[in-house]
């Protein structure tokens, strides 16, 4: 590891932080700026006037944002995301039950459409222009253009209600084994794996073909190395960098962009949560929901960057 | 064809088809007459059998909930309360008492005082036995006026609340012939201790007792060994899981992943009902789709031009297009035979655009478009119903002009502010509550700004006559006085409509709540 290099990484991974620093901010002034009450919010069409002003005064709405911003901040700092205003409960507690929902559910579908979108993108590479990979782009484009929602619909009628095959409702709960858990999610995971496929498959195809028009590819090839082989040891290295930059940015759909999916599957994590939140204005729970979404796009996209510094060879071996 | 006697019997049995037709077209089928009849002969497994785990699809619920029964306003809090809670008394479809808490209720010769005896032998999930003090401080933390309590509006004509031995007594501030009833509004859970220490904890002296709580996600609740009435609780395990998505829900009930799933949509109702091994149940409730005027404020302060526009609606056509057939007409009053002490002589106001237009043109309106705000938040398809008022009006020569609003903040910034929205009612469990709740001059909710002191004195005359007859003679004069003078269109009552697979048994047809009142997990049993 040299100097230039360990610099750079060190200006990316200040740089993200700034950043996440200015989204605090942004998230806070967002969550001030909510048309409604809080309180009006919390209790609804039968609330009170006496309850709205009970309400009022015991969530502290009377201070002033600044303050209120510093002291939220701070107890980010200190690890206290705060009470949930709405039902009294602590929100690291009951985000992390939430998170831990969507990252296994991240997880799991990126265990399968990562492997599988380059798979089918050096296949497609292999058999250019050819049916396999017209079948491919095909079907992919078809599934990554109909709504997810509707993706979600079709299986849950066919898979989950005609055929009986797999759960509708993607409920998970304590007691139930990792096998179990697996079976639960099987329907929401193909959505997404089908969502997220076509654009790294096109990616990997579009950036290793790019690469395969280079003298050294020629090479590779009047050396007698098989076409699979070339792409393997030699185009896919070096179009490695916008493969992961868009692997990652499809990751991190994979954490803050399901909501949707959540909710047709009722599965528990952090984008229904999130929802829930918002419509009954819980400022804190939304603010701590914004910063780990934030947090994660932002992570994942410094993983991106310095995936490419490193594997840019120019950087790697500077003159 | 099985499927198809399923659902002809049931109709026969909920009264939609008559027992003679139900024959006839049995016979069409192939069936002889004595099997016919057997069909609609009650089921063999009317005993109930004990065992199984009730899984119940429910939407209303969020991640912001809590087991506070205070606050307790959406549909899945009011499940868990009902299920794991109980009230002093509960009331029956047909309006009469069921004795929960209290053995029994006595009135004072005024209906000013009341004095429940307190059940003995009961135990709470903690190991408690109930006392009438755990009573009392429950009412107390309800009637705080610093309270978040949904109730306490239930509970401001309490003047007093006392204890006197096993008797808990209650005096008003002025005669209540309902006190009763009030005493059955679902927040009412008496909790251990009155529940001040820790109101959430989910502790009560229901049938089944909490076991997991994961609000916005999912309930477990197991039987409570020592509960005190052997004719209820029969699942060993009841689970509720919060499904928000109405085709999720439908989905989890057709693939048999839950037993039960309120909210039907209306529009999937008739569809879902033919999946096999399921039906879909609708009872007549009180909550109610309106369009309100505020009576104080031009162009509404005149009597003609509000009556103009309550003949200028159609409301046959809304029943059927926005119910789809899953409600039944209003008649511009808040009440509907729901109701104890209805009175269904009153005549039923239709869709008249002569009338209309006569009313209009005496109303000396300068012809200036109505402007009706609405939101889908406001009831369901509120939007479309707006549009079908638009045309219906448009008929009579009327110009509606519709103004769309956000969903959002739509309780906070246009209902009870702006002076023509479309709104809804839950209903409330007499008519005395339902009218002071939004009729009376110095009600908080007086959304339709109506203000009329002979109103207000006939409402506190009805509320302390004991005598039925007098009381139901003084609310239909009240009803008649609404429907002609008062601020509210009320075009349709919805219908309760819920999906509930064949191997529950034991379900009852109760439109005071959604789901039998909530006690569809205490009272039904498996086959």
């Amino acid at each position: 590891m040299n100097r230039i290099i360990l610099r750079i990484l060190a200006q990316r991974i200040a740089l993200s932080l700034l950043l996440l620093l200015l989204v605090s901010v942004l998230i806070f002034a967002g969550t001030q700026i909510l048309p409604g009450d809080v309180a009006a919010s919390i209790l609804g069409q039968s609330a009170t006037p006496e309850a709205l002003a009970n309400l009022r005064e015991e969530l502290g709405l009377n201070a002033p944002a600044w303050q209120r911003y510093f002291d939220w901040l701070g107890g980010l700092l200190q690890g206290d995301l705060g009470r949930s205003l709405t039902n009294g409960r602590d929100i690291g507690e009951a985000i992390g039950q939430r998170l831990s929902n969507t990252l296994f559910l991240a997880t799991t579908a990126a265990v399968i459409a990562v492997p599988l979108a380059i798979f089918l993108g050096l296949v497609s590479v292999l058999y250019r222009d050819r049916w396999p990979d017209k079948l491919i782009s095909a079907l992919s484009l078809a599934a990554v253009s109909v709504p997810e929602f509707l993706i979600g619909y079709i299986l849950m009628f066919w898979v989950g209600v005609q055929l009986g095959w797999a759960p509708s409702v993607a409920i998970l709960n304590d007691t139930m084994t990792f096998w179990e858990r697996l079976h639960a999610i099987t329907l929401p995971v193909a959505v997404l794996t089908m969502v997220v496929l076509a654009h790294m498959m096109r990616m990997t195809r579009a950036a290793i073909l790019n690469v395969m028009q280079s003298p050294y590819i020629e090479t590779a090839e009047l050396k007698g190395l098989g076409t699979f082989a070339v792409i393997w040891r030699h185009a896919l290295p070096n179009a490695i960098s916008p493969v992961v930059n868009v692997v990652m940015l499809n990751l991190a759909y994979l954490v803050v962009g399901v909501v949707v999916v959540e909710v047709v599957f009722v599965y528990p994590g952090m984008g229904q949560f999130l929802v829930d939140h918002v419509s009954k204005r819980d400022v804190p729970v939304v603010q701590a929901c914004g910063l780990i979404f934030a947090s994660v796009y932002i992570l994942l996209n410094m993983v991106a960057d310095i995936v490419s510094i490193l594997a840019n060879p120019r950087l790697r071996h500077p003159k | 064809m099985k499927k198809e006697l399923d659902m002809l019997a049931r109709k026969a049995l909920q009264g939609q088809l008559g027992r003679r037709d139900f024959m006839a077209r049995a016979a069409a089928l192939g069936l002889t007459a004595s099997a016919a009849s057997s069909l609609l002969g009650q089921p063999a497994s009317a005993q109930p059998v004990k065992g199984g785990t009730l899984r119940m699809g429910l939407g209303g619920g969020e991640s912001t909930n809590s087991l506070d029964p205070a606050a307790a306003l959406s549909q899945v809090p009011f499940h868990t309360s009902r299920t794991f809670g109980e009230t002093l008394v509960d009331v029956n479809p047909d309006g009469s008492f069921d004795f929960r808490l209290a053995e029994s209720v006595e009135p004072s010769a005024d209906a000013t005082t009341w004095a429940f005896r307190i059940r003995k032998g009961v135990e709470f999930h903690n190991g408690q036995t109930l006392t009438p003090d755990d009573v009392l401080q429950t009412m107390r933390r309800h009637s705080d006026e610093n309270t978040q309590s949904g109730a306490l509006g239930v509970m401001r004509g309490i003047a007093d609340m006392r204890l006197d031995g096993d008797m808990f007594i209650v005096e008003c501030t002025t005669p209540n012939a309902d006190l009763p009833y009030l005493m059955s509004s679902y927040q009412l859970v008496i909790q251990p201790g009155g529940g001040f220490e820790n109101p959430a904890a989910g502790i009560g002296t229901g049938a089944y007792k909490v076991t997991a709580e994961e609000p916005g996600v999912r309930y477990m609740f197991e039987r409570f060994g020592n509960y005190w009435d052997d004719s209820r609780g029969h699942f060993d395990a009841v689970e509720m899981l919060v499904i928000n998505d109405s085709t999720a829900r439908n989905a989890a009930l057709q693939s048999g992943q839950v037993h039960i799933v309120n909210l039907v949509e209306p529009q999937v109702a008739r569809l879902l009902d033919r999946a096999p091994g399921l039906s879909v149940k609708s009872v007549a409730g009180r909550g109610h789709y309106v369009f309100i005027m505020h009576c104080n404020t031009a162009p509404f302060d005149n009597k003609d031009l509000r009556l103009a526009l309550k003949y200028a609606i159609n409301r046959e056509e809304m029943v059927e297009r926005i119910l789809s057939g899953y409600g039944t007409v209003g008649n511009d009053i808040p009440i509907n035979a729901a109701y104890p002490l209805f009175d269904a002589s009153i005549p039923q106001r239709t869709y008249d655009p002569e009338k209309a237009a006569e009313h209009y043109k005496k109303s000396g309106h300068d012809g200036s478009p109505i402007v009706l705000q609405v939101a889908d938040a406001a009831f369901p398809g509120a939007v479309d119903a707006a549009q079908l008022f638009q045309q219906s009006a448009a008929a009579a020569g009327i110009p509606l002009e519709i103004k769309r609003e956000p969903d959002d903040g739509y309780w906070s910034e246009v209902w009870n502010k702006q002076p023509f929205c479309a709104s809804y009612w839950g209903g409330r469990p007499v008519q005395d509550q339902m009218y002071s709740t939004a009729y009376l001059s110095k009600a908080d909710w007086n959304d339709t700004r109506y203000f009329d002191e002979t109103f207000d004195k006939l409402l506190l005359e009805a509320r302390g006559e004991l005598d039925d007859t007098k009381r139901k003679a003084l609310y239909s004069e009240m009803a008649n006085m609404v429907r002609d003078d008062g601020g509210l269109i009320c075009p349709m009552f919805n219908d309760f409509v819920e999906g509930v697979r064949d191997e529950v048994q034991g379900w009852e047809q109760n439109g005071i709540w959604e789901v039998m009142n909530g006690s569809a997990p205490s009272r039904c049993w498996f086959a």
